[in-house]
Protein backbone atom coordinates (compact mmCIF):
# COMPACT_ATOMS: atom_id res chain seq x y z
CA UNK A 1 0.00 0.00 0.00
CA UNK A 2 2.94 2.29 0.29
CA UNK A 3 4.71 0.69 -1.96
CA UNK A 4 2.47 2.41 -4.60
CA UNK A 5 3.76 6.00 -3.20
CA UNK A 6 7.33 4.54 -3.10
CA UNK A 7 6.80 3.02 -7.13
CA UNK A 8 5.32 6.82 -8.03
CA UNK A 9 8.39 8.42 -6.35
CA UNK A 10 10.49 5.98 -7.74
CA UNK A 11 9.04 6.62 -11.44
CA UNK A 12 8.89 10.47 -10.83
CA UNK A 13 12.15 10.20 -10.19
CA UNK A 14 13.38 8.68 -12.91
CA UNK A 15 11.74 10.53 -15.37
CA UNK A 16 13.52 13.73 -13.92
CA UNK A 17 16.64 12.08 -14.16
CA UNK A 18 16.18 12.03 -17.69
CA UNK A 19 15.12 15.46 -18.23
CA UNK A 20 18.28 16.52 -16.50
CA UNK A 21 20.22 14.80 -19.54
CA UNK A 22 19.66 17.46 -21.76
CA UNK A 23 19.51 20.19 -19.37
CA UNK A 24 23.02 19.58 -18.55
CA UNK A 25 24.11 19.66 -22.39
CA UNK A 26 25.04 15.95 -23.00
CA UNK A 27 26.16 15.43 -26.07
CA UNK A 28 23.65 14.20 -28.68
CA UNK A 29 25.18 10.73 -28.88
CA UNK A 30 24.07 9.97 -25.38
CA UNK A 31 21.07 11.59 -25.80
CA UNK A 32 20.35 9.41 -28.64
CA UNK A 33 21.24 6.40 -27.09
CA UNK A 34 18.78 7.02 -24.17
CA UNK A 35 16.03 7.92 -27.15
CA UNK A 36 16.94 4.45 -28.75
CA UNK A 37 17.16 2.51 -25.03
CA UNK A 38 13.64 4.01 -24.47
CA UNK A 39 12.05 2.63 -27.39
CA UNK A 40 13.55 -0.88 -27.11
CA UNK A 41 13.59 -1.05 -23.57
CA UNK A 42 9.45 -0.85 -23.91
CA UNK A 43 9.83 -3.45 -26.02
CA UNK A 44 12.04 -5.84 -24.25
CA UNK A 45 9.83 -4.52 -20.71
CA UNK A 46 6.66 -5.18 -22.46
CA UNK A 47 7.79 -8.68 -23.78
CA UNK A 48 9.06 -9.76 -20.31
CA UNK A 49 5.20 -8.98 -19.14
CA UNK A 50 4.42 -12.26 -21.38
CA UNK A 51 7.49 -14.51 -20.66
CA UNK A 52 8.85 -13.75 -17.03
CA UNK A 53 5.56 -12.65 -15.26
CA UNK A 54 2.87 -15.07 -17.50
CA UNK A 55 4.89 -17.94 -18.83
CA UNK A 56 4.38 -17.01 -22.26
CA UNK A 57 7.76 -17.46 -24.73
CA UNK A 58 6.40 -15.31 -27.99
CA UNK A 59 8.99 -15.10 -30.40
CA UNK A 60 7.01 -13.24 -32.35
CA UNK A 61 6.83 -9.83 -29.71
CA UNK A 62 8.38 -7.61 -32.52
CA UNK A 63 5.10 -7.15 -35.28
CA UNK A 64 3.46 -5.47 -32.60
CA UNK A 65 6.67 -3.51 -32.08
CA UNK A 66 6.43 -2.92 -36.12
CA UNK A 67 2.30 -2.46 -35.61
CA UNK A 68 2.59 0.83 -34.03
CA UNK A 69 5.40 1.88 -35.72
CA UNK A 70 4.05 1.75 -38.97
CA UNK A 71 0.60 2.84 -38.03
CA UNK A 72 1.50 5.86 -36.49
CA UNK A 73 4.29 6.73 -39.28
CA UNK A 74 1.02 6.11 -41.94
CA UNK A 75 -1.00 8.11 -40.15
CA UNK A 76 0.77 10.89 -40.03
CA UNK A 77 2.12 10.33 -42.91
CA UNK A 78 -1.38 10.52 -44.36
CA UNK A 79 -1.55 14.32 -43.37
CA UNK A 80 -5.11 13.48 -41.83
CA UNK A 81 -4.12 13.37 -38.30
CA UNK A 82 -2.22 15.60 -34.82
CA UNK A 83 0.26 13.66 -33.03
CA UNK A 84 -2.46 12.37 -30.51
CA UNK A 85 -5.05 10.94 -32.90
CA UNK A 86 -2.02 9.13 -34.50
CA UNK A 87 -0.69 7.66 -31.19
CA UNK A 88 -4.27 6.67 -30.42
CA UNK A 89 -4.79 5.18 -33.46
CA UNK A 90 -1.19 2.91 -33.70
CA UNK A 91 -1.87 1.76 -30.27
CA UNK A 92 -5.46 0.74 -31.11
CA UNK A 93 -4.26 -0.65 -34.29
CA UNK A 94 -1.46 -2.80 -32.45
CA UNK A 95 -4.28 -3.80 -29.84
CA UNK A 96 -6.44 -5.59 -32.39
CA UNK A 97 -4.00 -6.96 -34.25
CA UNK A 98 -2.92 -8.20 -30.63
CA UNK A 99 -6.50 -9.23 -30.12
CA UNK A 100 -6.77 -11.04 -33.63
CA UNK A 101 -3.19 -12.65 -33.19
CA UNK A 102 -3.71 -13.36 -29.41
CA UNK A 103 -7.25 -14.93 -29.32
CA UNK A 104 -5.64 -18.03 -31.58
CA UNK A 105 -1.95 -18.18 -30.27
CA UNK A 106 -2.70 -18.22 -26.18
CA UNK A 107 -4.71 -21.52 -26.32
CA UNK A 108 -1.61 -23.08 -26.97
CA UNK A 109 1.00 -24.05 -24.19
CA UNK A 110 4.65 -23.62 -24.71
CA UNK A 111 6.76 -24.58 -28.03
CA UNK A 112 3.19 -24.26 -29.74
CA UNK A 113 2.81 -20.87 -28.52
CA UNK A 114 6.31 -19.44 -29.38
CA UNK A 115 5.94 -20.36 -33.25
CA UNK A 116 2.43 -19.69 -34.04
CA UNK A 117 4.10 -16.03 -32.56
CA UNK A 118 6.77 -16.61 -35.03
CA UNK A 119 4.99 -17.63 -37.85
CA UNK A 120 2.16 -14.34 -37.27
CA UNK A 121 5.32 -12.34 -37.31
CA UNK A 122 6.74 -13.65 -40.22
CA UNK A 123 3.31 -13.23 -41.95
CA UNK A 124 3.36 -9.34 -41.11
CA UNK A 125 6.62 -9.14 -41.84
CA UNK A 126 6.16 -10.61 -45.50
CA UNK A 127 3.27 -8.02 -45.43
CA UNK A 128 4.91 -5.15 -44.98
CA UNK A 129 7.82 -6.30 -47.35
CA UNK A 130 5.51 -7.24 -50.13
CA UNK A 131 3.00 -3.93 -49.98
CA UNK A 132 5.03 -2.03 -51.46
CA UNK A 133 2.16 1.14 -52.68
CA UNK A 134 1.23 1.29 -49.04
CA UNK A 135 4.63 0.74 -46.73
CA UNK A 136 7.49 1.26 -49.00
CA UNK A 137 8.41 -2.22 -49.14
CA UNK A 138 12.57 -2.80 -47.64
CA UNK A 139 12.73 1.04 -48.21
CA UNK A 140 10.88 1.49 -45.44
CA UNK A 141 8.30 4.34 -44.87
CA UNK A 142 10.52 6.89 -46.97
CA UNK A 143 10.15 11.03 -47.35
CA UNK A 144 10.38 10.87 -43.42
CA UNK A 145 7.24 11.55 -40.61
CA UNK A 146 5.91 15.12 -40.59
CA UNK A 147 5.61 16.26 -37.01
CA UNK A 148 3.08 19.11 -36.75
CA UNK A 149 2.97 20.58 -33.51
CA UNK A 150 0.00 20.44 -31.36
CA UNK A 151 -0.87 21.86 -28.07
CA UNK A 152 2.32 24.19 -28.25
CA UNK A 153 4.89 21.08 -28.58
CA UNK A 154 6.67 21.15 -31.52
CA UNK A 155 8.38 17.41 -32.29
CA UNK A 156 10.82 18.81 -34.94
CA UNK A 157 13.03 20.12 -31.89
CA UNK A 158 15.28 17.15 -30.74
CA UNK A 159 14.62 18.68 -26.92
CA UNK A 160 10.89 18.50 -27.06
CA UNK A 161 11.15 15.12 -29.06
CA UNK A 162 13.36 13.80 -26.32
CA UNK A 163 11.34 15.41 -23.15
CA UNK A 164 7.74 14.15 -24.89
CA UNK A 165 9.60 10.39 -25.70
CA UNK A 166 10.87 10.66 -21.93
CA UNK A 167 7.27 11.19 -20.58
CA UNK A 168 5.57 8.40 -23.06
CA UNK A 169 8.31 6.37 -21.81
CA UNK A 170 7.62 6.24 -17.81
CA UNK A 171 3.81 6.54 -17.95
CA UNK A 172 4.22 2.95 -19.95
CA UNK A 173 6.67 1.50 -17.19
CA UNK A 174 4.57 2.92 -14.68
CA UNK A 175 1.80 1.33 -16.01
CA UNK A 176 3.89 -1.95 -16.36
CA UNK A 177 4.56 -1.59 -12.73
CA UNK A 178 0.73 -1.13 -11.97
CA UNK A 179 0.07 -4.06 -14.09
CA UNK A 180 2.28 -6.55 -12.30
CA UNK A 181 1.84 -5.64 -8.69
CA UNK A 182 -1.86 -5.59 -9.09
CA UNK A 183 -4.83 -8.51 -8.22
CA UNK A 184 -4.31 -9.44 -12.03
CA UNK A 185 -0.32 -9.30 -11.78
CA UNK A 186 -0.52 -12.25 -9.18
CA UNK A 187 -3.37 -13.86 -11.77
CA UNK A 188 -0.76 -14.26 -14.17
CA UNK A 189 1.93 -15.22 -11.93
CA UNK A 190 -0.42 -18.40 -10.90
CA UNK A 191 -1.08 -18.84 -14.60
CA UNK A 192 2.70 -18.77 -14.85
CA UNK A 193 3.08 -21.32 -11.69
CA UNK A 194 0.26 -23.94 -12.52
CA UNK A 195 -2.04 -22.87 -15.24
CA UNK A 196 -4.37 -26.12 -14.47
CA UNK A 197 -4.69 -25.14 -10.65
CA UNK A 198 -5.19 -21.78 -11.53
CA UNK A 199 -8.09 -22.87 -14.08
CA UNK A 200 -9.14 -24.74 -10.93
CA UNK A 201 -9.60 -21.96 -8.92
CA UNK A 202 -12.26 -20.36 -11.39
CA UNK A 203 -9.59 -18.13 -13.45
CA UNK A 204 -10.45 -17.61 -16.87
CA UNK A 205 -7.10 -18.35 -17.96
CA UNK A 206 -7.57 -18.19 -21.81
CA UNK A 207 -8.97 -14.47 -21.05
CA UNK A 208 -6.32 -13.40 -18.53
CA UNK A 209 -3.74 -14.40 -21.26
CA UNK A 210 -5.24 -12.63 -24.25
CA UNK A 211 -6.01 -9.24 -22.02
CA UNK A 212 -1.99 -9.98 -21.16
CA UNK A 213 -1.27 -10.53 -24.96
CA UNK A 214 -2.99 -6.91 -25.90
CA UNK A 215 -1.81 -4.98 -22.94
CA UNK A 216 1.96 -6.35 -23.88
CA UNK A 217 1.50 -5.81 -27.23
CA UNK A 218 -0.02 -1.77 -26.68
CA UNK A 219 3.30 -1.10 -24.77
CA UNK A 220 5.56 -2.79 -27.39
CA UNK A 221 3.53 -0.61 -29.72
CA UNK A 222 4.32 2.68 -28.08
CA UNK A 223 8.22 1.70 -28.31
CA UNK A 224 7.44 1.53 -31.96
CA UNK A 225 5.41 5.13 -32.31
CA UNK A 226 8.63 6.67 -30.16
CA UNK A 227 11.13 5.00 -32.42
CA UNK A 228 9.41 6.27 -35.66
CA UNK A 229 9.81 9.31 -34.10
CA UNK A 230 13.34 9.28 -32.81
CA UNK A 231 14.25 8.23 -37.15
CA UNK A 232 11.72 10.02 -38.39
CA UNK A 233 10.88 6.77 -40.37
CA UNK A 234 9.60 2.90 -40.13
CA UNK A 235 11.48 0.14 -41.40
CA UNK A 236 10.55 -3.54 -42.10
CA UNK A 237 13.48 -4.58 -39.37
CA UNK A 238 11.30 -3.62 -36.99
CA UNK A 239 9.14 -6.12 -37.07
CA UNK A 240 12.04 -9.09 -38.51
CA UNK A 241 12.08 -12.24 -36.29
CA UNK A 242 15.95 -10.54 -34.78
CA UNK A 243 14.18 -8.19 -33.30
CA UNK A 244 12.09 -10.14 -31.61
CA UNK A 245 15.44 -11.90 -30.49
CA UNK A 246 17.31 -9.00 -29.39
CA UNK A 247 14.13 -8.52 -27.22
CA UNK A 248 14.53 -12.07 -25.44
CA UNK A 249 18.55 -11.39 -25.74
CA UNK A 250 17.67 -7.64 -22.94
CA UNK A 251 15.10 -10.42 -20.77
CA UNK A 252 18.35 -12.98 -20.59
CA UNK A 253 21.10 -10.20 -20.06
CA UNK A 254 19.20 -8.41 -17.30
CA UNK A 255 17.12 -10.81 -15.69
CA UNK A 256 13.44 -11.95 -15.98
CA UNK A 257 12.67 -11.72 -12.41
CA UNK A 258 13.20 -8.37 -11.63
CA UNK A 259 10.95 -6.20 -12.63
CA UNK A 260 13.47 -3.65 -14.35
CA UNK A 261 15.37 -6.36 -15.39
CA UNK A 262 15.24 -6.30 -19.35
CA UNK A 263 15.68 -2.37 -19.17
CA UNK A 264 19.04 -2.96 -17.60
CA UNK A 265 19.61 -5.68 -20.51
CA UNK A 266 18.32 -3.42 -23.22
CA UNK A 267 21.31 -0.82 -21.77
CA UNK A 268 23.98 -3.32 -21.27
CA UNK A 269 22.85 -5.04 -24.67
CA UNK A 270 23.34 -1.79 -26.42
CA UNK A 271 26.15 -0.32 -24.79
CA UNK A 272 28.12 -3.96 -26.15
CA UNK A 273 27.27 -3.20 -28.93
CA UNK A 274 28.11 0.41 -29.49
CA UNK A 275 31.05 -0.51 -27.40
CA UNK A 276 32.15 -3.47 -29.12
CA UNK A 277 31.19 -1.87 -32.93
CA UNK A 278 34.07 0.46 -32.86
CA UNK A 279 36.62 -2.51 -32.10
CA UNK A 280 35.58 -4.89 -34.46
CA UNK A 281 32.50 -5.95 -37.35
CA UNK A 282 31.91 -9.19 -35.53
CA UNK A 283 29.42 -7.62 -32.58
CA UNK A 284 27.23 -10.74 -32.94
CA UNK A 285 30.53 -12.56 -31.86
CA UNK A 286 30.77 -11.03 -29.06
CA UNK A 287 27.29 -10.96 -27.73
CA UNK A 288 27.11 -14.48 -28.70
CA UNK A 289 29.63 -14.91 -26.04
CA UNK A 290 28.37 -12.78 -23.46
CA UNK A 291 25.00 -14.69 -23.43
CA UNK A 292 26.64 -17.93 -23.73
CA UNK A 293 28.67 -17.03 -20.23
CA UNK A 294 25.32 -15.77 -18.64
CA UNK A 295 23.35 -18.94 -20.08
CA UNK A 296 25.73 -21.77 -19.23
CA UNK A 297 27.79 -19.69 -16.31
CA UNK A 298 24.94 -18.13 -14.13
CA UNK A 299 22.35 -19.70 -15.64
CA UNK A 300 20.44 -16.31 -15.24
CA UNK A 301 20.64 -12.50 -15.45
CA UNK A 302 22.54 -10.84 -13.02
CA UNK A 303 19.88 -9.10 -11.52
CA UNK A 304 17.98 -12.21 -11.03
CA UNK A 305 21.47 -13.55 -9.25
CA UNK A 306 20.89 -10.04 -7.02
CA UNK A 307 16.91 -10.67 -6.35
CA UNK A 308 17.46 -14.33 -5.63
CA UNK A 309 20.11 -13.35 -2.69
CA UNK A 310 17.50 -10.98 -1.41
CA UNK A 311 14.87 -13.42 -1.46
CA UNK A 312 17.14 -15.83 0.48
CA UNK A 313 17.26 -13.53 2.95
CA UNK A 314 13.72 -13.35 3.33
CA UNK A 315 13.09 -17.01 3.30
CA UNK A 316 15.41 -17.54 6.17
CA UNK A 317 13.42 -14.92 7.52
CA UNK A 318 10.47 -16.65 7.32
CA UNK A 319 11.86 -19.96 8.25
CA UNK A 320 12.98 -18.87 11.55
CA UNK A 321 9.56 -17.42 12.17
CA UNK A 322 8.20 -20.95 11.14
CA UNK A 323 11.09 -23.06 13.33
CA UNK A 324 10.36 -20.66 16.75
CA UNK A 325 6.87 -21.53 16.36
CA UNK A 326 7.13 -24.90 16.19
CA UNK A 327 9.60 -25.23 18.87
CA UNK A 328 7.05 -23.28 21.10
CA UNK A 329 4.28 -25.71 19.99
CA UNK A 330 6.67 -28.93 20.66
CA UNK A 331 7.01 -27.16 24.07
CA UNK A 332 3.36 -26.40 25.01
CA UNK A 333 2.65 -30.21 23.71
CA UNK A 334 4.95 -32.01 25.74
CA UNK B 1 -26.11 -31.86 -1.39
CA UNK B 2 -24.17 -34.20 -3.86
CA UNK B 3 -25.85 -36.55 -5.64
CA UNK B 4 -24.66 -39.42 -8.22
CA UNK B 5 -27.09 -41.10 -10.66
CA UNK B 6 -25.73 -44.22 -13.11
CA UNK B 7 -22.42 -42.25 -13.73
CA UNK B 8 -20.58 -44.42 -16.05
CA UNK B 9 -17.04 -43.13 -17.74
CA UNK B 10 -14.81 -45.10 -19.94
CA UNK B 11 -11.26 -44.85 -21.82
CA UNK B 12 -10.85 -46.32 -25.06
CA UNK B 13 -12.70 -49.41 -23.95
CA UNK B 14 -11.78 -49.94 -20.00
CA UNK B 15 -14.71 -48.69 -18.29
CA UNK B 16 -13.18 -46.64 -15.28
CA UNK B 17 -16.52 -45.51 -13.64
CA UNK B 18 -19.24 -48.45 -14.29
CA UNK B 19 -22.76 -47.38 -12.78
CA UNK B 20 -21.80 -45.34 -9.90
CA UNK B 21 -24.96 -44.30 -7.90
CA UNK B 22 -23.63 -42.64 -4.91
CA UNK B 23 -25.92 -39.59 -2.06
CA UNK B 24 -23.79 -37.40 -0.23
CA UNK B 25 -25.84 -36.03 2.41
CA UNK B 26 -25.61 -32.34 3.58
CA UNK B 27 -22.28 -31.21 6.02
CA UNK B 28 -21.50 -35.07 5.86
CA UNK B 29 -18.06 -36.65 6.35
CA UNK B 30 -17.41 -39.32 4.04
CA UNK B 31 -14.52 -41.57 2.74
CA UNK B 32 -14.07 -43.32 -0.07
CA UNK B 33 -11.73 -46.15 -0.28
CA UNK B 34 -10.99 -48.70 -2.56
CA UNK B 35 -7.94 -50.60 -4.40
CA UNK B 36 -5.57 -48.99 -6.66
CA UNK B 37 -7.64 -48.55 -9.85
CA UNK B 38 -10.52 -48.74 -8.37
CA UNK B 39 -11.70 -44.94 -9.78
CA UNK B 40 -11.90 -43.39 -7.02
CA UNK B 41 -9.73 -40.55 -8.52
CA UNK B 42 -11.65 -40.76 -11.81
CA UNK B 43 -15.21 -40.58 -9.47
CA UNK B 44 -13.67 -36.41 -8.19
CA UNK B 45 -12.36 -36.02 -11.57
CA UNK B 46 -16.15 -36.65 -12.93
CA UNK B 47 -17.43 -34.59 -10.14
CA UNK B 48 -15.09 -31.76 -10.69
CA UNK B 49 -15.54 -31.39 -14.48
CA UNK B 50 -11.86 -32.37 -15.39
CA UNK B 51 -13.76 -35.34 -17.98
CA UNK B 52 -17.64 -34.96 -18.64
CA UNK B 53 -19.06 -38.47 -17.77
CA UNK B 54 -19.76 -40.66 -20.66
CA UNK B 55 -23.80 -41.02 -19.14
CA UNK B 56 -25.50 -40.16 -15.82
CA UNK B 57 -25.87 -37.55 -13.54
CA UNK B 58 -24.44 -35.36 -11.23
CA UNK B 59 -26.76 -33.37 -9.16
CA UNK B 60 -25.31 -30.71 -6.75
CA UNK B 61 -27.96 -29.15 -4.49
CA UNK B 62 -30.66 -30.61 -7.26
CA UNK B 63 -29.25 -29.22 -9.83
CA UNK B 64 -27.45 -31.35 -13.06
CA UNK B 65 -24.00 -29.93 -13.52
CA UNK B 66 -22.61 -32.87 -15.51
CA UNK B 67 -20.60 -31.91 -18.53
CA UNK B 68 -20.04 -27.98 -17.32
CA UNK B 69 -17.11 -26.69 -17.66
CA UNK B 70 -14.35 -27.55 -14.60
CA UNK B 71 -14.27 -23.74 -14.13
CA UNK B 72 -18.27 -23.69 -13.58
CA UNK B 73 -18.30 -26.46 -11.34
CA UNK B 74 -16.09 -24.68 -9.32
CA UNK B 75 -17.62 -21.38 -9.54
CA UNK B 76 -20.86 -23.35 -8.07
CA UNK B 77 -19.33 -24.60 -5.09
CA UNK B 78 -17.21 -27.73 -5.19
CA UNK B 79 -13.38 -27.35 -4.30
CA UNK B 80 -10.59 -29.65 -4.72
CA UNK B 81 -7.16 -30.83 -3.02
CA UNK B 82 -5.05 -33.02 -5.27
CA UNK B 83 -3.04 -35.79 -4.21
CA UNK B 84 -0.20 -34.48 -5.39
CA UNK B 85 -0.17 -30.99 -4.65
CA UNK B 86 -0.56 -28.64 -6.76
CA UNK B 87 0.55 -25.31 -5.79
CA UNK B 88 2.35 -21.92 -6.99
CA UNK B 89 5.73 -22.83 -6.63
CA UNK B 90 7.13 -18.99 -6.63
CA UNK B 91 3.69 -17.05 -4.33
CA UNK B 92 4.54 -17.37 -0.78
CA UNK B 93 1.58 -19.03 1.42
CA UNK B 94 -0.11 -15.44 2.27
CA UNK B 95 0.44 -14.56 -1.33
CA UNK B 96 -1.06 -17.59 -2.39
CA UNK B 97 -4.20 -17.80 -0.11
CA UNK B 98 -4.90 -14.12 -1.17
CA UNK B 99 -4.92 -15.02 -4.64
CA UNK B 100 -6.78 -17.67 -4.51
CA UNK B 101 -9.53 -15.62 -2.43
CA UNK B 102 -9.53 -12.69 -5.13
CA UNK B 103 -10.00 -15.25 -7.83
CA UNK B 104 -13.21 -16.60 -5.81
CA UNK B 105 -14.55 -12.68 -5.44
CA UNK B 106 -14.36 -12.61 -8.76
CA UNK B 107 -11.19 -9.73 -8.70
CA UNK B 108 -8.61 -11.86 -10.12
CA UNK B 109 -8.37 -9.26 -13.11
CA UNK B 110 -8.67 -6.61 -11.20
CA UNK B 111 -5.85 -3.46 -12.49
CA UNK B 112 -6.45 -0.79 -10.41
CA UNK B 113 -5.76 -1.58 -6.90
CA UNK B 114 -2.62 -2.90 -5.44
CA UNK B 115 -2.23 -7.02 -4.58
CA UNK B 116 -3.54 -7.39 -1.87
CA UNK B 117 -6.58 -6.47 -1.53
CA UNK B 118 -7.88 -5.82 1.84
CA UNK B 119 -11.01 -8.13 2.05
CA UNK B 120 -9.33 -11.20 0.43
CA UNK B 121 -6.20 -10.69 2.83
CA UNK B 122 -8.69 -11.37 5.12
CA UNK B 123 -9.94 -14.43 3.95
CA UNK B 124 -6.66 -15.86 3.78
CA UNK B 125 -5.45 -14.88 6.90
CA UNK B 126 -9.07 -16.41 8.61
CA UNK B 127 -7.56 -19.59 6.30
CA UNK B 128 -3.94 -19.76 7.67
CA UNK B 129 -5.17 -19.25 11.45
CA UNK B 130 -7.72 -22.18 11.01
CA UNK B 131 -5.05 -24.65 9.13
CA UNK B 132 -2.20 -23.27 11.23
CA UNK B 133 -0.36 -22.31 8.32
CA UNK B 134 0.11 -18.72 9.74
CA UNK B 135 3.80 -19.96 10.95
CA UNK B 136 4.60 -20.33 7.25
CA UNK B 137 2.71 -17.00 5.78
CA UNK B 138 6.18 -15.67 4.41
CA UNK B 139 7.00 -18.95 2.98
CA UNK B 140 7.43 -19.64 -0.67
CA UNK B 141 4.91 -22.38 -1.81
CA UNK B 142 7.97 -24.25 -3.07
CA UNK B 143 10.28 -24.28 0.32
CA UNK B 144 7.17 -25.65 2.40
CA UNK B 145 7.66 -29.12 3.88
CA UNK B 146 5.68 -31.83 2.50
CA UNK B 147 2.43 -31.71 4.77
CA UNK B 148 2.58 -28.08 4.96
CA UNK B 149 2.06 -28.00 1.36
CA UNK B 150 -0.72 -30.78 1.57
CA UNK B 151 -2.42 -28.03 4.03
CA UNK B 152 -1.58 -25.21 1.53
CA UNK B 153 -3.48 -26.85 -1.15
CA UNK B 154 -6.24 -27.60 0.68
CA UNK B 155 -6.41 -24.05 1.82
CA UNK B 156 -6.60 -23.22 -1.86
CA UNK B 157 -9.37 -25.20 -2.66
CA UNK B 158 -10.87 -23.69 0.75
CA UNK B 159 -10.52 -20.05 -0.43
CA UNK B 160 -13.32 -21.29 -3.01
CA UNK B 161 -15.52 -21.33 0.02
CA UNK B 162 -16.97 -24.64 -0.82
CA UNK B 163 -19.87 -26.43 -0.22
CA UNK B 164 -18.94 -29.54 -1.38
CA UNK B 165 -14.80 -30.41 -0.47
CA UNK B 166 -13.22 -32.92 -2.05
CA UNK B 167 -9.61 -34.07 -0.97
CA UNK B 168 -7.81 -36.77 -2.66
CA UNK B 169 -5.87 -38.49 0.08
CA UNK B 170 -4.69 -35.82 2.16
CA UNK B 171 -2.23 -37.62 4.13
CA UNK B 172 -0.71 -39.52 1.02
CA UNK B 173 3.34 -39.62 2.09
CA UNK B 174 2.90 -38.67 5.51
CA UNK B 175 4.41 -40.36 8.26
CA UNK B 176 2.01 -41.93 10.71
CA UNK B 177 2.09 -39.08 13.36
CA UNK B 178 1.95 -36.59 10.65
CA UNK B 179 -1.25 -38.26 9.64
CA UNK B 180 -3.16 -38.03 12.65
CA UNK B 181 -2.40 -34.45 13.24
CA UNK B 182 -3.59 -34.01 9.24
CA UNK B 183 -6.49 -35.51 9.56
CA UNK B 184 -7.32 -33.70 12.78
CA UNK B 185 -6.89 -30.57 10.81
CA UNK B 186 -9.19 -31.79 8.28
CA UNK B 187 -12.01 -32.91 10.86
CA UNK B 188 -11.63 -29.65 12.34
CA UNK B 189 -12.28 -27.48 9.60
CA UNK B 190 -15.17 -29.72 8.73
CA UNK B 191 -16.80 -28.95 11.79
CA UNK B 192 -15.93 -24.95 11.28
CA UNK B 193 -17.22 -24.83 8.07
CA UNK B 194 -20.03 -26.87 8.14
CA UNK B 195 -19.55 -28.04 4.38
CA UNK B 196 -19.92 -31.47 2.63
CA UNK B 197 -16.57 -33.68 2.32
CA UNK B 198 -15.60 -35.98 1.07
CA UNK B 199 -11.84 -37.88 1.26
CA UNK B 200 -9.93 -40.54 -0.60
CA UNK B 201 -8.15 -42.30 2.05
CA UNK B 202 -6.08 -46.19 2.04
CA UNK B 203 -5.62 -45.52 6.04
CA UNK B 204 -8.10 -47.83 7.43
CA UNK B 205 -7.94 -47.04 10.86
CA UNK B 206 -8.27 -43.11 9.91
CA UNK B 207 -10.97 -43.96 7.64
CA UNK B 208 -12.83 -45.81 10.24
CA UNK B 209 -12.32 -43.62 13.07
CA UNK B 210 -13.12 -40.31 11.48
CA UNK B 211 -15.74 -41.09 8.80
CA UNK B 212 -19.73 -41.30 9.39
CA UNK B 213 -20.22 -42.86 6.08
CA UNK B 214 -17.69 -44.74 3.82
CA UNK B 215 -18.42 -45.69 0.35
CA UNK B 216 -16.20 -48.78 -0.74
CA UNK B 217 -15.26 -48.62 -5.22
CA UNK B 218 -13.58 -51.68 -6.86
CA UNK B 219 -13.18 -51.64 -10.35
CA UNK B 220 -15.26 -49.17 -10.48
CA UNK B 221 -18.52 -49.65 -9.25
CA UNK B 222 -19.60 -49.18 -5.50
CA UNK B 223 -18.89 -52.78 -3.40
CA UNK B 224 -20.49 -51.54 -0.43
CA UNK B 225 -21.76 -47.97 1.30
CA UNK B 226 -22.22 -47.59 5.09
CA UNK B 227 -21.35 -46.55 8.55
CA UNK B 228 -17.49 -47.57 9.58
CA UNK B 229 -18.88 -50.36 11.56
CA UNK B 230 -21.43 -51.99 8.69
CA UNK B 231 -18.32 -51.54 6.08
CA UNK B 232 -16.01 -53.60 8.41
CA UNK B 233 -18.09 -56.59 8.43
CA UNK B 234 -19.70 -56.50 5.00
CA UNK B 235 -18.04 -59.96 3.71
CA UNK B 236 -17.84 -58.43 0.31
CA UNK B 237 -15.03 -55.65 1.46
CA UNK B 238 -13.26 -58.03 3.34
CA UNK B 239 -13.07 -60.09 0.43
CA UNK B 240 -12.32 -57.81 -2.06
CA UNK B 241 -10.62 -55.32 -0.77
CA UNK B 242 -9.35 -55.55 3.03
CA UNK B 243 -7.96 -59.41 1.82
CA UNK B 244 -5.21 -60.62 4.60
CA UNK B 245 -5.86 -57.91 7.09
CA UNK B 246 -9.54 -58.56 7.80
CA UNK B 247 -9.22 -60.47 10.58
CA UNK B 248 -8.89 -58.12 13.87
CA UNK B 249 -6.05 -55.79 12.61
CA UNK B 250 -7.31 -53.43 10.73
CA UNK B 251 -3.98 -51.58 10.28
CA UNK B 252 -2.38 -52.15 7.45
CA UNK B 253 -3.76 -49.64 4.89
CA UNK B 254 -3.03 -50.81 1.08
CA UNK B 255 0.36 -48.28 0.09
CA UNK B 256 -0.70 -45.25 -1.49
Amino acid sequence: MTSRWRDLGLAGLGLVLLLLVPVFGAPPAIRDFIMFGMAYGLLAMSLNLLIGYTGLVSFGHAMFFAAGAYAFGLAMQSGKFSIPAAFVLAIGFTALMALIVGAICVRLNEIYFAFLTLAFQMLFYNIILGWVSFTGGDQGLMGGIPRPKFLGIDLADRTQLYVFCSVAFVVCIAILRQVVTSPFGYTLRMIRDNQERAAFLGINVTMVKLACFVISACIAGVGGILLTLFVSGAYPNFGFWTTSGEAIFMILLGGSNVFLGPLAGTVILRLLNDITVSYTSHTELVLGIVILVLVLGLRKGPLDLLAERWENRRQAAAQAIRDAADKDAAKGGS
Amino acid sequence: MLKLEHLKKSFGGVAATRDVTLDFADGSLSAIIGPNGAGKTTLFNLITGRFPPDTGRILLAGEDIAGLSQRRIVRLGIGRAFQVASLFPTLTVSEALAAAAQAHQHRETVLRSPFPLATTLKHGDEIMELLGLTRVAGILSRNLSHGDQKLLDIGLALALEPRVLLLDEPTAGMGPEERWRMIETVQRLWRARGMTLIFIEHDMDIVFKVAQTVRVLSYGSVLAEGTPDEVRTNPKVIEAYLGKSAHGTSGQGAAA
